[in-house]
């Protein structure tokens, strides 16, 4: 086998090291007992009762999570609506310009899309805060949904909506009967993908939030501006495992169910 | 085998021919454009109730649409569409009696088996206990009884065309539409499964439109058939008709297979018209009614099952082409000669393979006379 070569093995290892490396001296300093973070003095999780206890660190994280959760859900609803419109519509007069417009906010430098989001909320004089970061939020992911969206879409077979309607459904309830049901999969990824671009962004959030409203990466990035405690990596750590757990979870729940489908079709061959 | 169209049952099921039978769905003149396409033009049509209709044509010949405009996924641009004496005007797809089996059965892969045949019911609020008899009776009717509880990626093709076709029948519509239902069934229970298709039209007495590309599917299954050309019908008349008369070469050559031979007309005496096709050579003669002006371009269609074939020369035959075989194309039961005639044209003569293969004397490059009787052809004006 030359699936081991030294070629192989050298670039897998440098590719994985640059990638989690980082990741890894994080973790492994959050365990350290001592207050100087890169001063190694014995194992502990003091850092993480820390964590804990303390209490602006725990409104961050709910702030985070309210915003995530609403923004995500508000942007999927939006961006799915959109995708729908332009996947379903025929060609009208300016849809290329539309379909642009919806991706255009993928591109933009988020410091612009997050400054002119401020302008526009204190020319309206909107008080900053819990909701303006998350308007802010449903803004940037909504396009992220509608890609998302569009492309189980575009092989969404038509016909079976037209078979809804002929057996006697309005669009409406074909809709909710049929397309939504089998679009499902794909609108959960968008919201799972809009959530998580929620709870990492920190530009845009810094722009739109006020007093009261501050968000975890935002409470992260002010602390390191004071002094990296062993408090922060502690905090980081446990992120980092709620992503990695929601992931392996996500992966081996498709992996089942995939293993399970072909089996079924393997059975309806048998059965002809 | 020579077919007559009179050899079919005196009781035979003829409403096209009765002038006090109403047409069950009636297309008045319909025009339908997309954008600068036109799909179908100035289209009328009768069906009749308890018909087995086929459009047929190649693709992109209007006959999906006109389907789809029955079914109310598409509606006309100009001229009407009558069902039962009523207009359909833009009536929603849910709002008429009419229910379709689509190509890909277009199966809802969420639901199970049960719940697809179920689906239309549902709609209509129908009780759980009346969908669950109804359900069972289509199931029966298909039977497909042990699957019930499958969800469709669960079940083979041929199973997935069962219950699309127990789906669309579950509401009792009026009329049904099938678009190339077998299209994707292999060759055998593709032939098995036309019979059962008549079967169950005979059965439940409803009336059917299929859409097809396969001649021998339409001829199989069909009372009548349109044949369609771009967005025109070009004949509607029973399979047995079209095969015997087509009224021009495009239904001659789309419905089996056919020898056409091109000519001038060269003198109409009685009922029989004779056809200068090649200089030097004898004129065809052909039965026909019809009077063209003499001079004008017409065609001989005659099919290769009509034609016989002989080393000598027949003692009396109406029409005879002396000819060099070309090619023999040998397929079990017939045997297909390929005949070049003096002026280059290539006849093909089809005979049935009564004899042992050793026994037929007849074999590449010889000489040969194929010859037929005047009734055998047909007189084509277009």
């Amino acid at each position: 086998m030359t699936r081991f070569n030294w070629f192989n093995t050298t670039t897998l290892t440098l590719g994985f090291a640059f990638l989690y490396l980082p990741i890894i001296l994080l973790m492994i300093y959050s365990f350290n007992e001592s207050r100087l973070v890169t001063v190694w003095a014995g194992f502990s999780t003091r850092w993480y009762q820390s964590v804990f206890l303390n209490e602006s660190f725990i409104n961050a994280a709910w702030v985070t999570l309210r915003v995530g959760f609403i923004s995500a859900s508000v942007a999927t609803v939006l961006g799915t609506m959109a995708a729908l419109v332009l996947n379903r519509a025929g060609p009208f007069h300016g849809k290329t310009l539309f379909t642009g417009m919806i991706y255009a906010p993928m591109v933009m430098p988020e410091v612009i899309t997050g400054l002119s989001l401020l302008l526009l909320f204190v020319s309206l004089d909107f008080a900053r805060g819990f909701w303006t970061v998350t308007l802010a939020h449903i803004t940037f992911s909504m396009c992220y949904v509608a890609v998302v969206v569009s492309t189980r879409l575009v092989t969404f077979e038509r016909s079976l909506e037209e078979a809804a309607l002929d057996l006697g459904c309005t669009r409406f309830s074909a809709f909710i009967q049929v397309t939504l049901p089998i679009i499902f999969p794909a609108i959960l990824a968008a919201w799972l993908l809009a959530f998580t671009l929620s709870l990492d962004d920190l530009v845009i959030a810094s722009f739109a939030s006020g007093p009261g409203a501050t968000t975890l990466p935002m409470k992260i990035y002010s602390q390191v501006r004071i002094g990296v405690s062993p408090e922060i990596n502690a905090l980081s750590s446990i992120l980092i495992a709620v992503v990695a757990i929601g992931v392996v979870t996500a992966s081996l729940v498709t992996k089942q169910a995939h293993v399970k489908r072909i089996k079924e079709e393997r059975m309806a061959i048998n059965s002809i | 085998m020579e077919t007559q169209i009179n050899t079919q049952p005196a009781c035979e099921f003829a409403p096209w021919e009765d002038p006090v039978q109403k047409p069950f769905v009636r297309f008045e003149n319909v025009t339908k454009k997309f954008g600068d396409f036109t799909a179908i033009e100035d289209l009328t049509l009768n069906i009749y109730e308890r018909e087995f209709f086929a459009l047929l044509g190649p693709s992109g010949c209007g006959k999906t649409t006109m389907m789809r405009m029955l079914a109310g996924f598409e509606y006309p641009t100009a001229g009407n569409i009558m069902l039962s004496q009523s207009n359909l005007h833009k009536a929603p797809p849910h709002k008429r009696p009419v229910n379709m089996m689509f190509q890909s059965y277009a199966l809802f892969p969420h639901m199970t088996v049960e719940q697809n045949i179920g689906f239309g019911l549902k709609q209509e609020k129908t009780p759980k206990k009346e969908i669950k008899r109804r359900v069972e009776e289509m199931l029966s009717l298909v039977q497909l009884e042990p699957f019930t509880k499958r969800k469709p990626h669960q079940l083979s093709g041929g199973q997935k065309q069962r219950v699309a076709l127990a789906r669309s029948l579950a509401k009792k519509p009026r009329l049904l539409l099938l678009d190339e239902p077998l299209g994707a069934l292999d060759r055998k229970l593709r032939e098995q499964t036309q019979f059962e298709l008549m079967s169950i039209q005979e059965q439940l007495g409803l009336t059917f439109v299929i859409v097809t590309h396969d001649q021998e599917e339409a001829m199989t299954v069909a009372s009548r058939i349109a044949v369609m050309d771009h967005g025109k019908i070009v004949q509607v008349a029973t399979p047995a008709e079209i095969y015997e008369y087509p009224n021009s070469r495009y239904s001659a050559d789309f419905l089996g297979d056919v020898n056409i031979i091109e000519g001038q007309l060269d003198v109409t005496t009685g009922k029989t018209a004779s056809l200068a096709w090649a200089e030097g050579e004898t004129p065809l003669a052909i039965s026909t009614k019809l009077r063209p002006p003499a001079g004008t371009t017409a065609w001989l269609a005659v099919r290769p099952e009509k034609l016989h074939i002989s080393k000598e020369k027949p003692a009396s035959a109406d029409n005879c082409i002396k000819g060099e075989v070309w090619d023999i194309g040998y397929t079990g039961n017939i045997s297909t000669f390929h005949v070049k005639a003096s002026n280059g044209s290539i006849l093909k003569v089809q005979v049935s393979n009564r004899e042992h293969l050793a026994d037929r004397p007849i074999t590449w490059e010889d000489n040969v006379y194929v010859y037929w009787e005047k009734g055998a052809g047909v007189f084509l004006e277009r």
